[in-house]
């Protein structure tokens, strides 16, 4: 290569480089963005205060609960109720129902999602069975709580939020990492 | 413009030692030969592509499942559309650039020779892997050119790593060959090749390149993201693993949007070269076509989430992709009136590769209207994945980009080969495409009004009739470009000697050199006055 051309070669392979590793950084980038505006539907991954702030009787909300197994998952997953009529800052609690029909044991992990996207950050979890991995003996069966209030500051559009979680069957990252409990939402 | 051509440039014919046979082409660093290079691989290329979509427009032909499988039917609508993009459009751009740029700037040769055999040599394995893995069990890619996660991650075939592979070296050669680009432009201009006296396929092809160098590696570390995801246990697409797959439309569209502008904006440079040959007339607005190239280009990085209106985006942004989606049809409608202001009252002929600028600049502008119409967040809930995206995006691509190789290849075919191609076959030519282009993609735009979902091999039976139209200006589409391939042969074997100047309002350093151009030309740098 012609001397000449080394510094502008070297600056664009360089520039090449680091767009590369821009790719990656977006994921970071990503999740901080949506974090910050709840713009995925992603709820927060840990659990909100239980001082609830004051109960706002003038207004309504419907709460429609989703469950669903992912395909390779055999649980059996459902919630108590389909829906749910609160007041913004009451707390309520929620089952669900999880049977595990196969004959070994299984580790679950449920990954929440709200729609409207932009609901999410209001809705606010205090215990959730989604923080951590659920196991099950084969055979059996057991109800999973939750534990939530809607934020007062819920903006009035919203009058229904609806919360889905896809349960997904985590037996064998569970076995290979054994007990370090990942983070959900992450 | 203009150059003296010295003696020496004569003296150079003399020892033009090259090697003969294979080995001339396997160790050439001679822009000129790899501008060959890459332009006969380009075509090879579009016809392999084109094959495939013979065979889309086959099944298409009749609702129900006709002759392949809907496996098989994927298959082809993603290896179609990879090969047209990323093995005949990019590198037919590339081999022009090889071939046109130094010869323009007045350089002897592209600023890293060495580095050019390897871009373009590289290029036929990344080709022949991805084919290859048509053949393995299971089959080859079958999640849309796209490769939306999880269709790519946990839904694809076995095979997907070969696609993977394949992708990875596309891009390596296609961001050698943007260096390249960018080095030769900046280090190797004549003296006195100001930039604002550059010609404008000089301009694009730089911003072009620039493009290329900033997308190229994000799509380069997205299929990488689907490579470990589907091999190696990460979860960057996957939701049980705490990813997320809407952020892989963020990241492919992210290089998806401006490498729309990577196979226009040459297309530009070259419609802005042919339209003052032919209209007598220099080019009308030379300064703001520079500037407005550049603004599309900068906006390109603003606009990518108008693929991604359906995901459920927040109203604000929803309106800010629109609003700056919208603010792109500015600069590109400059350009649409400088070219019809340099047209106004020139003495214009009608050769092959003006009518073929021609038809590039109306039949691009619709393809310009149906972007626009997308864009509109709440029509483009109505209009995504069906057909009337088909339409858009091949009235862009075929009626724009191909149809700029086309007349550029008509209009430098002389200089390269020193012959004049066959003026009749090539109107022939001309006007078989220019019919068949619309019977086969226009109506896509009713269909997908009226519904039809894109990438899939059967319909509902309304849009019987209009398919089988379209799959009847499809055939003669394909067998129009034999015609070209004919007028190819035929020049490059002989014809009418070209004069240096060809054209007779040609204007350039690229003829001033005679034709065909000598092996090495501009060994002493012109002079530019
Ligand atoms: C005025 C300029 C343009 C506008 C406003 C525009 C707008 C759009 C929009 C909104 C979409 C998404 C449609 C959907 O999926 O629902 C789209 C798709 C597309 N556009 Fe354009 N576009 C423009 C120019 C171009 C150009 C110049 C090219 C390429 C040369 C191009 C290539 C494509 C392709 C390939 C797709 C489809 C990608 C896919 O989903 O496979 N567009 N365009
Ligand atoms: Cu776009």
């Amino acid at each position: 290569m012609a001397l000449r051309h080394k510094p502008l070669t070297v600056k664009l392979a360089v520039t090449a480089l680091a767009m590369f590793g821009f790719g990656f950084a977006l994921v970071p980038l990503y999740d901080v963005f949506c974090d910050l505006t709840g713009l995925n539907g992603k709820t927060a991954a840990t659990a909100a205060s239980a001082e609830a702030a004051m109960i706002d009787t003038s207004r309504q909300v419907v709460i429609e609960f989703v469950a669903r197994p992912n395909k390779q998952m055999p649980w059996v997953f459902k919630p108590e109720v389909s829906r749910m009529t609160v007041h913004p800052g009451e707390i309520h609690i929620m089952n669900y129902l999880a049977e595990n029909p196969t004959g070994r044991m299984i580790v679950g992990q449920a990954v929440p999602s709200v729609s409207p996207g932009q609901a999410a950050l209001y809705f606010h979890k205090i215990e959730c069975f989604c923080f951590t991995q659920q196991q099950l003996a084969g055979g059996k069966n057991m109800l999973m709580p939750l534990q939530f209030y809607v934020d007062p500051a819920l903006p009035s559009q919203f009058s229904t939020i609806t919360l889905s979680y896809t349960l997904y069957d985590v037996t064998n990252a569970w076995q290979d990492s054994s007990a370090v409990s990942t983070q959900p939402g992450e | 413009m203009s150059a003296v051509v010295t003696d020496h440039e004569h003296d150079h014919e003399h020892h033009d030692h090259k090697p003969s046979g294979i080995k001339r082409w396997l160790y050439t660093t001679n822009h000129k030969d790899i501008g060959t290079m890459y332009l006969v691989f380009a075509l090879i290329m579009f016809f392999i592509g084109g094959a495939m979509a013979m065979v889309i427009r086959a099944e298409l032909f009749q609702p129900g499942m006709q002759f392949v499988e809907p496996n098989f039917f994927n298959q082809m609508t993603t290896v179609h559309g990879l090969i047209m993009v990323f093995g005949a459009v990019m590198p037919a751009f590339t081999g022009l650039a090889n071939w046109m740029i130094p010869m323009m700037i007045g350089a002897p040769d592209m600023a890293l020779p060495r580095m050019n055999n390897w871009s373009f040599w590289i290029l036929p394995f990344a080709f022949l892997i991805l084919l290859m893995s048509l053949f393995m069990p299971g089959g080859g890619p079958s999640f849309g050119w796209t490769f939306y996660a999880p269709l790519s991650t946990t839904y694809s075939s076995d095979s997907t790593a070969l696609f993977v592979f394949s992708v990875h070296i596309m891009g390596i050669s296609s961001i050698m060959g943007a260096i390249n680009v960018i080095v030769t432009i900046f280090n190797l201009r004549a003296p006195g090749m100001t930039w604002m006296k550059m010609p404008l396929f000089v301009w694009t092809w730089l911003i072009t390149a620039f493009l290329l160098i900033m997308v190229m590696p994000v799509l380069a570390g997205v299929v990488t993201m689907v490579l470990t995801d589907k091999y190696f246990g990460t979860s960057f697409f996957d939701a049980a693993g705490g990813g997320d797959p809407v952020l892989f439309q963020h990241i492919f569209w992210f290089f998806g949007h401006p490498e729309v502008y990577i196979m226009i904006l040459p297309a530009f440079g070259i419609v802005s070269a042919i339209v003052p040959t032919f209209a007598r007339k220099p080019l009308f607005g030379y300064a703001s076509m520079v500037y407005a190239t550049s603004s599309i280009a900068l906006l390109s990085f603003l606009v990518w989430a108008h693929h991604m209106f359906t995901t459920g985006m927040p109203v604000a942004g929803a309106l800010f992709f629109m609003y700056c989606t919208m603010l792109i049809a500015v600069p590109t409608g400059v350009k649409v009136f400088n070219w019809v202001a340099t047209m106004w009252r020139g003495a214009m002929t009608f050769e092959v590769p003006m009518m073929f600028a021609l038809a590039f600049i109306v039949l691009f502008t619709i393809g310009g209207f149906s972007g626009l119409m997308l864009a509109i967040t709440p029509a483009d809930f109505q209009y995504h994945d069906t057909y009337f995206v088909v339409a858009h995006f091949h009235y862009v691509l075929v009626t724009g980009a191909v149809f700029s190789i086309i007349a550029a290849a008509y209009y430098w075919l002389p200089k390269w080969t020193g012959h004049m191609y066959d003026e009749k076959l090539g109107q022939w030519h001309f006007w078989c495409s220019l019919i068949s282009v619309n019977l086969l993609f226009f109506p896509m735009h009713f269909v997908g009004l009226a519904g039809m979902p894109r990438r899939i091999p059967d319909y509902a039976l309304q849009f019987a009739d209009f398919n089988a139209f379209i799959s009847i200006g499809g055939f003669l589409f394909g067998a129009s470009q034999l015609i070209f391939v004919w007028v190819l042969v035929k020049c490059a074997r002989g014809g009418e000697k070209a004069t240096a100047q060809v054209w007779e309002g040609a204007e350039g350093l690229e003829w001033q050199v005679p034709s065909p151009a000598p092996y090495h030309t501009f060994d002493t740098p012109p002079v530019i006055k």
